[in-house]
């Protein structure tokens, strides 16, 4: 079991080079002559304001807040879909009772307004 | 006579042959144990790790063709500047290009993320294919970790960290929002994908990709439309296809999260996003159109191979149907379609397929035929369709007379204005 994951971590090495090569071989080849107005941040043209680290109105939050749900979900059904060839009947049933709670929350906070793009 | 008969049984086992042959080398060179099989499992990580590289050298150029030509361009050809019969040499000169450009770093960045996120994204989509099967056995060249698919999962949505990273770190509001944007978009589609691949595996009954293969006697794309569907418009997210490309869109985000990136390291975001287009082809091959499995792949496992990478291409080829030919989502209908469509139907597909298999267990004690409980899957998966498109159609009924309704009553206040 365990020397499959040699494989993984031979790959791992590759997969580290193949990503720092070309960034790396840039740095070797490529010009550098700095200038303060090559360095400011793209803005169509326009001076930047201020910078692009302040607090946004993030109406992704609530989509996060459900997608939390279906991720910790994933963690109980994942097992459960390993063993279903194995399951009684009664087991397979628990575990669609368990996604329709799940169903049930989705179409909830559907019903509250969560999932409107304001 | 005897030699290209030797040639032909070698050639028709290719990938094992050449492992053991090398193998058979270095221990005749007198290695110490491990070393022989570490080398030549080294050897296939390399192959493994270039070879979406070299597809995706290949594929830029025959993407900006196939683009080209359907939208009536002619895209890269060899007038002006040489660059090889029908521009075939374009890529390489852009690469050359890409890296003897100067690097324009912004004022005010985070340097480590800013110089991290494009290294992580190229190495993110190569760990992807340890464990995608080339072909049958021993010639699969990766492993075949029992965790499989789940191991794809990890490094699939390891992309999201390295986009909010680039996005983030660059000081720039264009790729802050689409950091944001980014987060929105792979978060919500990691679901539906995950659900359609709970389905697989819970009729495969393992996460093994060669497990997932084997348990394919007909393939789940005709057993599980429905499951395929919607992993297939999921992972068209994931990988930010046309339909679904708003973490770049070009024309109103400028380029989303890399703006600020310039020379090698922006060509490295564009490199991870082939890259990843080619791995998703891999897995959606695997999983719904039964991997290396063919005909005559007992005869010559290096026919799985070749099975294998033709499905392959025929799904890269849908992907740039869809890519070259579709507009761009606006972005609540993006989250329209994932929250309120896909994952929905994702749920009440697994249910009742999952229902549905164990009853077909259940019914035939001896164990159903492959083609029955496949009938009986598809049959099932056509009337949910219908099931969803009759509702889709009434709730879309609705809709309608509710605007109409809004609208009498707009125009009554106007009348009762004037």
């Amino acid at each position: 079991m365990l020397e499959q994951f040699i494989f993984v971590g031979l790959l791992f090495f590759v997969a580290a080079l193949l990503g720092a090569l070309p960034p790396a071989l840039a740095w070797v080849l490529r010009p550098k002559r700095p200038h303060p107005r090559k360095g400011e941040p793209y803005e169509c043209g326009i001076y930047p304001h201020g910078e692009a680290w302040v607090q946004y109105k993030a109406q992704y939050y609530i989509f996060a807040l459900v997608f939390m749900i279906f991720d910790v979900e994933a963690v109980f059904l994942f097992p459960w879909a390993l063993v279903y060839n194995w399951l009684p009947l009664y087991a397979v049933i628990e575990g669609v009772l368990f996604l329709l709670l799940l169903l049930g929350a989705l179409v909830y906070a559907w019903r509250k307004g969560a999932l409107e793009w304001v | 006579m005897e030699f290209l008969n030797r040639l032909l049984a070698f050639l028709a086992n290719a990938i094992v042959n050449i492992g053991d042959w090398i193998q058979g080398l270095l221990v005749n060179a007198g290695l110490p144990d491990p070393w022989p099989l570490l080398i030549v499992r080294a050897i296939g990580a390399i192959v493994v790790g270039f070879f979406p590289l070299i597809v995706v050298i290949f594929l830029i150029w025959a993407y900006r063709k196939i683009s080209a030509r359907m939208q009536g361009r002619l895209g890269p050809n060899s007038s002006g500047t040489w660059a090889g019969p029908w521009g075939i040499l374009q890529t390489f000169a852009d690469a050359i290009k890409m890296i003897v450009k100067e690097d324009i770093r912004p004022q005010g960045i985070d340097p480590v993320p800013y110089n991290l996120a494009p290294v992580l994204v190229v190495f993110a989509s190569v760990m992807l294919w340890a464990v995608i099967p080339f072909g049958p056995g021993g010639a699969l060249i990766g492993t075949d970790l029992n965790i499989g698919i789940f191991y794809i999962l990890a490094f699939s949505s390891a992309a999201l960290f390295i986009f909010l990273m680039a996005g983030w770190s660059s000081n720039n509001k264009y790729a802050t929002v689409g950091a944001f944007r980014a987060v929105a978009q792979l978060v919500g589609y990691e679901i539906p994908q995950l659900l359609a691949i709970l389905t697989v595996v819970a009729v495969a009954g393992t996460m093994k990709m060669q497990g997932i293969i084997a348990a394919q006697n007909v393939i789940f794309l005709v057993a599980m439309p429905l499951t395929a569907f919607i992993f297939y418009m999921a992972t068209l997210a994931e990988i930010n296809a046309r339909p679904f490309e708003l973490l770049e869109a070009e024309s109103e985000l400028v380029c989303g999260y890399f703006v600020e990136y310039s020379g090698m390291k922006f060509g490295m975001f564009y490199l991870a996003e082939f890259m990843n287009s080619v791995a998703v082809a891999a897995i959606f091959t695997t999983l719904f159109l039964g991997g290396w499995r063919g005909p005559w792949v007992d005869v010559a496992p290096i026919l799985g191979t070749v099975w294998f990478l033709m499905k392959m291409g025929l799904v890269i080829l849908m992907w740039m149907f869809i890519q070259i030919t579709l507009p761009r989502l606006r972005i609540d209908q993006m989250l329209n379609f994932n929250w309120k469509f896909l994952t929905p139907l994702a749920i009440i597909n697994l249910c009742v397929t999952v229902l549905v298999n164990k009853g077909i267990t259940e019914a035939f004690p001896g164990g159903a035929p492959a083609w029955t409980r496949a009938g009986i899957l598809l049959a099932t998966n056509v009337l949910l369709v219908l099931i969803v498109w009759g509702f889709s159609a009434l709730g879309q009924r609705r809709t309608q007379r509710r605007m109409m309704a809004w609208e009498a009553a707009q125009t009554a206040e106007l009348e009762v204005g004037a």
